[in-house]
């Protein structure tokens, strides 16, 4: 005669009803009986109502059930059975063969039965407690390590730190809950002067969405370093994710290239939650069409651009913060983030900002239900000393390195400044500068490798107009050999070529070359004081 | 985009050879160039007149060929003029200093 002891409170062992008949019999002991399946009462079967019920040791051989149990339990010879009840739930049954002594059990023998369940429902109780916990830490113990190594890749793969940006403030914020989601960002330094800005959410948690994190970080960074548009950028990556990509796992993500002298944003999203930006004007939203990267190969991403002047702020965010909920289940919200992102004030961190609207709306209490990821993007107001020489962009380019492209540059250089009524011989100089400068790039910077492009950047400010010419040769020296000597050159001392430089000299007020990490970049600046009035 | 090969025509006038030069005078005009600078001095032209008049484009690898051009004709003794330079092109033809070594012909003379 045992009581089950299965986690599982509803199921009979056959081994208990062996030990009642073992009981019946005279010799053999109830320890040798073999091991047999549980006897189990569906829950829709009416027996486990019945047993729930009884308030005391039920005669099987009376019972009249539409019951498979009930008939498992009289095919076994089970005679008295007494339901172990406790807190209104079956958790055993006492299952009892024959009387040895070949009489029916007496209302002395029920009493005892009676008295004997009612003490030993409890404590089975807490013994079916006890080893469902102890199950339970273990599951728990590999489900924490298992977080542990999806947290440890998560926060291996965000930056260790944002770059030095002079006239911005960048800041960011990343708060994985506790089931670790897959939120990401990064901040991507890229050749003359601009800088890439990620915020990304793999869709699942744990390790599946940290590789996948990984992976999507990966391919951003490569991607960002050889393509200039933030939609191609989206566009390939999205096509090397697709053929490794888990099923029913996606990206979202937004990624946006900062010029940081101009203010200028381009921006493409793959379906990922809309930045706000903030101006003396009110707020705006970051618009730009998407699929999540990782679905479909072969998609195309909207491209946008916003200026950012100085003052604006723009908040990139992931879904953590919307989906918040407060205690009587209500979102966090668009409207509210946006709200947030207007009333901030310019002295107050945004984040800070949203990290306080978000506390006084979840409650003290509440657990954080997904990653919450916060970029800020911040331009300085007052005297922005390098913003207010650069100015704003009037044009960008990119330009394959193939031999005559550089009149392409010229005229789109040319259609730029059209507005700024240049005199017509600076216009001039300036074009056989653009020119020189572009051919300079396609031929020494790129080897005239059409894959290679020639990026042309023209910004205005009021005294300054200046083009850049970004190559992607390696850092080096700009060839500068001696300077070209015509009668030299006549009299064959020096080779008829070697004009360009010399030239772009010439032609502007200033030239100004960098060599940055992978990229050369040669820039021509016209002074636009006495402009119109004494140009010559 | 599209190079646009150099045209040029050669013509007597007086004692020399005028060789007009139309479109873009860049590295791949190299052979027009040369090809029209025989044909010049193959006729015993005692000058040559360079005619930039519809040259609308000059960059430096032109200006490197027209620095060849003159070298040979340095060799053999011939005058080389250059005639229809816009303002801006004959301000890089004194910046580099050819206007040194050939005459200018004035816009009244082109």
């Amino acid at each position: 005669m045992a009581a089950l002891t299965k986690p599982f409170r509803r199921r009979l062992r056959r081994q208990d009803r062996e030990a009642a008949n073992a009981a019946a019999q005279p010799a053999p002991a109830a320890a040798a009986a073999p091991e047999q399946a549980p006897v189990e009462i569906a829950p829709n079967d009416p027996l486990l109502a019945y047993f729930q019920g009884a308030s005391e040791a039920v005669d099987i051989d009376a019972l009249e059930l539409d019951s498979p149990a009930l008939r498992e339990l009289k095919a076994a010879g089970v005679r008295l059975a007494v339901p172990l009840v406790s807190q209104g739930e079956l958790i055993g049954v006492l299952n009892l063969g024959p009387r040895l002594s070949e009489q029916d059990y007496s209302s002395d023998d029920r009493k005892l039965l009676d008295n004997l369940a009612a003490q030993a429902a409890p404590a089975l109780r807490v013994g079916q407690l006890v080893r469902e916990q102890e199950a339970e830490a273990v599951t728990r113990q590999r489900f924490e390590s298992e977080l542990e190594v999806a947290r440890l890749i998560q926060q291996n793969f965000l930056p260790k730190e944002l770059p030095e940006m002079p006239g911005w403030q960048v800041a960011a914020y990343y708060r994985p809950a506790r089931e670790v989601g897959g939120d990401f960002y990064d901040v991507i330094p890229l050749p003359d002067g601009r800088v890439g800005f990620v915020v990304g959410d793999v869709t699942d948690k744990g390790v599946p969405a940290a590789l996948v994190m990984s992976a999507t970080r990966s391919l951003l960074r490569a991607s960002a370093q050889r393509l200039i548009e933030p939609g191609e950028v989206l566009g390939r990556v999205n096509d090397q994710l697709c053929p490794d990509m888990p099923k029913a796992m996606f990206v979202t993500c937004l990624y946006g290239v900062l010029d940081r002298d101009s203010g200028l944003l381009r921006f493409a999203n793959a379906g990922h939650d809309v930045p706000y930006v903030k101006t003396a004007h009110g707020v705006d939203e970051l618009r730009a069409r998407g699929m999540p990267l990782g679905l479909m190969p072969g998609m195309e991403y909207e491209e946008k651009e916003a200026t950012l002047a100085p003052g604006d702020s723009v908040l990139l965010h992931s879904d953590g913060i919307v989906e918040s909920h407060d205690p009587e289940r209500d979102m966090f919200g668009f409207p509210r983030l946006r709200d947030t992102v207007a009333r901030a004030s310019s002295e107050e961190s945004l984040i800070d900002r949203v990290l306080t609207e978000l506390a006084a709306f979840t409650g003290p209490d509440a657990a954080q239900e997904d990653d919450i990821t916060m970029v800020t993007l911040q331009r300085s107001a007052g005297a922005d000393v390098a913003g207010a020489q650069n100015g704003r962009v009037l044009a960008e380019l990119s330009l394959s390195s193939e031999p005559g492209n550089e009149r392409e540059a010229i005229d789109e250089v040319e259609r730029a400044v059209a507005d700024l009524g240049l005199p017509r011989p600076r216009l001039e100089r300036l074009k056989t500068a653009v020119g020189e400068a572009t051919m300079n790039a396609m031929e020494h910077g790129n080897e005239y490798r059409p894959d290679r492009p020639v990026l042309i950047r023209v910004l205005h400010s009021r005294d300054r107009l200046s083009v850049r010419v970004t190559d992607r040769g390696e850092a080096r020296e700009l060839e500068r050999p001696e300077s070209p000597d015509l009668e030299a050159k006549l009299d064959g001392r020096q080779k008829p070529r070697g004009w360009g430089l010399f030239l772009i000299e010439k032609m502007v007020d200033e030239a100004h070359e960098r060599s940055e990490e992978d990229g050369h970049t040669l820039e021509l600046v016209l002074r636009l004081e006495g402009d119109g009035h004494d140009g010559p | 985009m599209t190079v646009h090969e150099l045209e040029v025509s050669v013509r007597k006038e007086g004692g020399g050879a005028v060789v007009a030069l139309a479109g873009e005078l860049n590295a791949s005009a190299a052979e027009a160039l040369d090809a029209a600078y025989a044909e010049a001095i193959a006729g015993g032209a005692g000058h040559v007149v360079l005619d930039f008049e519809r040259a609308d484009y000059i960059n430096s690898t032109g200006i490197a060929l027209i620095v060849g051009l003159l070298a040979q004709a340095r060799a053999q003794a011939l005058e080389v003029r250059a005639r229809g330079l816009s303002d801006h092109y004959r301000e890089i033809f004194e910046i580099t200093r050819l206007s040194d070594f050939m005459t200018i012909e004035g816009k009244e003379h082109a």
